[in-house]
């Protein structure tokens, strides 16, 4: 989903509620929020590769295209889902908005 | 992974034999028969629960890669009549869906390593007649016109071996004007000849050698009506031709392929005199309206002769047909349960599962019904790296285990119901010939819900782990078995226990279900978005579905107007609900909202302490909240989520015991086949159908049905060590249901 939304520093008041609970209610103004950074299309999209099942995350990267395989960034790793949706938000947040998250 | 593998059933009986081909690109392989228990890996859950079965299959075997060949095609044996021809004319329909991608070939009859021979192709985009004379050169007439997708074209080409001139005719069917994609080109070629062959004719591919994995030019898009003839024929003759072999032509003409016969197999038959049958190989999309569909019959039953085109796919598959590496015959003392094979090699590791069903007339009072229906609909799903609305369903970001990652990179194990095709049609076809590597013990899947994220097979895990650790003794059953037996499978049983999303059913499956449940038997619904999509099964091949996603409902992709009706039987596909049974006739609640973040618990309803009702609850409290936990995003009501509704076929006689409204995300959403029109507060924290609603209704000769009606309720069975009211509810329905004693006299 291309979402027409445009993040901007108007939004800056959901970063603290995402980062408190990143999966779970959420105020209307922080799922719009989520709607455009999670409603990436495949391209260049964050996933999370299970390296060691419930214990660690490596961070990866569709490719978009049909059979390539997913991007591993091996120095990007995690010991928890939310750690990991933390850092992605922040990553996702600056290249919205241009700023540090 | 190095190691993957399929059996060739699904389930057996003690004394039944189960073949396994294994692919391993390792040199060495460990087998072990298991019983499945639970696959969950979450350490906050029961963990992985597996016993091993000494059987004489337990041993180690050689190693060797087993490959997949992926791409549809129709294949036409040599004969003299194809092998000897000098100057030819071959002709067709065409709807291309993907013409920039690469050479592919329409007709062919082609051999490799002498370049000998003729292939109809899509080159670059535009028709090309590509001719090769037996010693080494080729070459390529095009009419240099850049081919639109999805547009139908008559398209041919003749070969005079006399004059060696080469003609090829693109001419779209709709003209748009400034558009120029018609050609009409008439070429003098250099080949002293066209060389013959012994390859086989074939529409839809190419081979380039004898080999797995020699399958070439792999066409994407429609065929119909394809034609071939002995000579040069006059355009106003291959116009006669489309429609039938006209006295003067009878002569000249080698086969006239007719696609709507038989659309229900996988046979092709050439209706000229020449009888040149063949038959469609790794199952291209059958009952596809043709260049001539008219749109006044919606169902190729009624029009066949609309209905001639076959869609063919680079990546369609049915059977991988790999060599047997092993085989077990199911020992007579073995009961009944979920097992596989666990095959192992250093740290690569495979399961293979399959179920092994009572010997006849041996079963106990309660069975497990695997959905496996729906396993198949799910096969080997991309839905995480083909859309991108995976992270918005589920509010989290996907996980990959090394299934997906592996599922990801090897499109040749095919998609599911829910994928589409490289060119972006449908999947309405799925096997279970081929490894199916989300249906596996300890598979993570991105649609499972925040914790232990397990969806269909490895969630289903969770009843068998419940079952055993509560010391019920249950038999194991499988949709497929339901198919072919019918009440029969059913009738020795005083309970059925559903899984956790059984959506997928045949109308045989539909039949004996109700029957059963007409004649007192029980069941439990211990999931959510069950007897949902009607399927079809091949009438002659095993192990093959069918899925047609019509009209309405939640789906990854709309079959196309006028493609609604099931090719393998010629039934109307779709929404069960759509047919006049929608899920509340069978379950008393149906599919009313989804999400995949977190779950929410239930509160009880007036209708739980009613005196029916009483056995349910007991030893819950009048205020007790119901499954505020769980390894299913965190709760018992989740994922996928079912409410009971009168007027679409709840009994009017049903107790709602319980209900989850308003405890869900704004990730949850109405369903669409609830939507006329849209309007704003269509999430759980608005809008009211957004629940799950856990009912009891008796049935007919004493049975009785209870519904969770949530995928997510298996996974709050073993919370604090399998005490607490979900097992408790559980427990308590299953125990009323186990004991004969009828509910209505
Ligand atoms: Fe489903």
């Amino acid at each position: 989903m291309h979402t027409v939304y445009k993040i901007s520093a108007n939004d800056q008041d959901v970063v603290e509620e995402f980062n408190a609970k990143p999966i779970g209610h959420h105020s209307p103004a922080l799922q719009r929020v989520l709607n455009v950074i999670r409603g990436q299309p495949v391209r260049d999209k964050y996933v999370l590769i299970c390296t060691k099942p419930h214990k660690e995350w490596t961070l990866g990267q569709l490719t978009g295209e049909r059979g390539k395989p997913v991007r591993m960034f091996k120095d990007q790793v995690f010991g928890s889902v939310e750690d990991a949706e933390r850092e992605i938000f922040r990553r996702r947040w600056n290249l919205h908005t241009g700023t540090k998250g | 992974m190095k190691i993957t593998g399929y059996a060739d059933k699904i389930s057996a009986r003690p004394g039944e034999t189960l073949q396994f081909m294994v692919n391993c690109e390792r040199p060495r392989y460990r087998a072990d028969i298991v019983r499945l228990v639970c696959g969950d890996l979450n350490p906050e859950g029961p963990g992985i629960r597996e016993q091993v079965v000494p059987t004489p299959a337990n041993k180690s075997y050689k190693g060797r890669a087993q490959t997949i060949e992926s791409g549809s095609y129709v294949l036409i044996p040599n004969s003299p009549m194809l092998q000897d021809l000098k100057s030819f004319t071959v002709q067709a329909m065409l709807w291309p869906t993907m013409p920039d991608k690469g050479t592919q070939a329409i007709v062919s009859k082609w051999q490799e390593r002498r370049r000998s021979g003729f292939a109809l192709v899509i080159q670059a985009g535009r028709l090309a007649l590509q001719l090769g004379d037996g010693k080494g050169n080729v070459e390529v007439v095009s009419t240099n016109k850049q081919l639109l997708a999805r547009q139908w074209y008559f398209v041919a080409a003749s070969y005079d071996a006399e004059t060696r001139r080469g003609t090829l005719y693109q001419e779209p069917q709709t003209d748009y004007p400034t558009v120029s994609d018609a050609g009409r080109v008439r070429k003098k070629t250099q080949l002293e000849r066209v060389g013959s062959n012994q390859s086989a004719l074939m529409f839809g591919a190419l081979r380039t050698g004898s080999g797995r994995g020699k399958l070439d030019q792999k066409f994407n898009g429609k065929i119909d009506s394809p034609r071939l003839a002995n000579r040069v024929l006059e355009r106003a003759d291959m116009e006669r031709l489309k429609s039938g072999v006209p006295a003067h032509l009878q002569q000249s003409v080698v086969g006239t392929w007719d696609f709507s016969r038989d659309i229900s197999s996988i046979r092709v038959t050439d209706v000229s005199p020449n009888r040149l049958h063949g038959e469609t190989v790794n199952m291209p999309a059958r009952g596809m309206k043709g260049y001539n569909w008219s749109g006044e019959s919606m169902d190729w039953k009624q029009a066949p002769e609309q209905y001639g085109a076959i869609h063919f796919h680079d990546d369609d598959v049915y059977d991988a047909g790999w060599e047997v590496d092993f085989s077990l015959t199911v020992p007579a003392n073995l009961k009944s349960g979920l097992y596989a094979a666990r095959l192992r090699s250093g740290s690569e590791e495979d399961y293979i599962p399959f179920v092994v069903k009572p010997a006849k007339g041996k079963e106990k009072k309660l069975a497990f019904l695997l959905p496996t229906a729906s396993y198949m609909a799910y096969a080997n799903e991309h839905m995480a790296t083909n859309a991108g609305m995976m992270e918005l369903l589920s509010g989290r970001l996907a996980p990959f285990d090394k299934n997906s990652l592996f599922l990801n990179e090897h499109r040749e194990y095919g998609g599911s119901c829910y994928d589409s095709h490289s060119d972006g049609s449908g999947v309405c076809y799925s096997s279970r010939l081929r490894p199916i590597l989300n249906m596996r013990p300890k598979h993570i899947s991105a649609l499972g819900g925040d914790g232990s994220s397990l969806w269909q097979f490895n969630a289903d895990t969770h009843i068998t782990d419940w079952l055993e650790a509560q010391g019920f003794d249950f038999d194991v059953i499988t949709d497929e078995d339901l198919h072919y037996e019918g009440l029969a499978l059913l009738k020795p049983y005083q309970v059925i226990l559903s899984g956790t999303h059984p959506e997928y059913h045949s109308l045989q499956m539909w039949d004996a279900m109700k029957a059963y449940q007409n004649q007192g038997g029980r069941l439990m619904y211990m999931g959510a978005n069950g007897w949902y999509w009607r399927v079809a099964f091949h009438p002659d091949c095993p192990g093959l579905m069918e899925v047609r996603r019509n009209e309405g409902g939640i789906r990854t992709w709309a079959a196309e107007p006028g493609e609604y009706y099931h090719s393998f039987t010629g039934e109307y596909g779709g929404l069960w609900r759509n047919q006049g049974r929608a899920p509340q006739v069978m379950l008393g609640t149906g599919f009313s909202a989804q999400g995949f973040d977190i779950s929410a618990p239930y509160r009880r309803l007036p209708g739980s302490f009613q005196a029916r009702a009483a056995f349910v609850f007991e030893g819950i409290g009048k205020d007790e909240v119901i499954g505020d936990f769980g390894l299913i995003g965190g709760g018992a009501a989740g994922l996928e989520i079912d409410r009971a509704d009168e007027r679409l076929g709840t009994p009017p006689h049903t107790l709602v015991l319980a209900t989850s409204q308003g405890g869900h995300t704004d990730i949850y959403l109405v369903v669409c086949e609830e939507l006329l029109v849209t309007t704003p507060g269509l999430g759980g924290t608005e809008n009211e159908l957004v629940r799950a609603d856990m009912v009891f209704y008796e049935t007919p000769s004493g049975g009785a049905v209870w519904s969770s009606s949530s995928i997510a309720w298996a996974g709050s069975l073993s919370h604090n060590n399998y005490d607490n009211n979900v097992s408790r509810i559980t427990h308590n329905v299953l125990e009323r249901f186990l004991n004969p004693e009828p509910f209505v006299r």
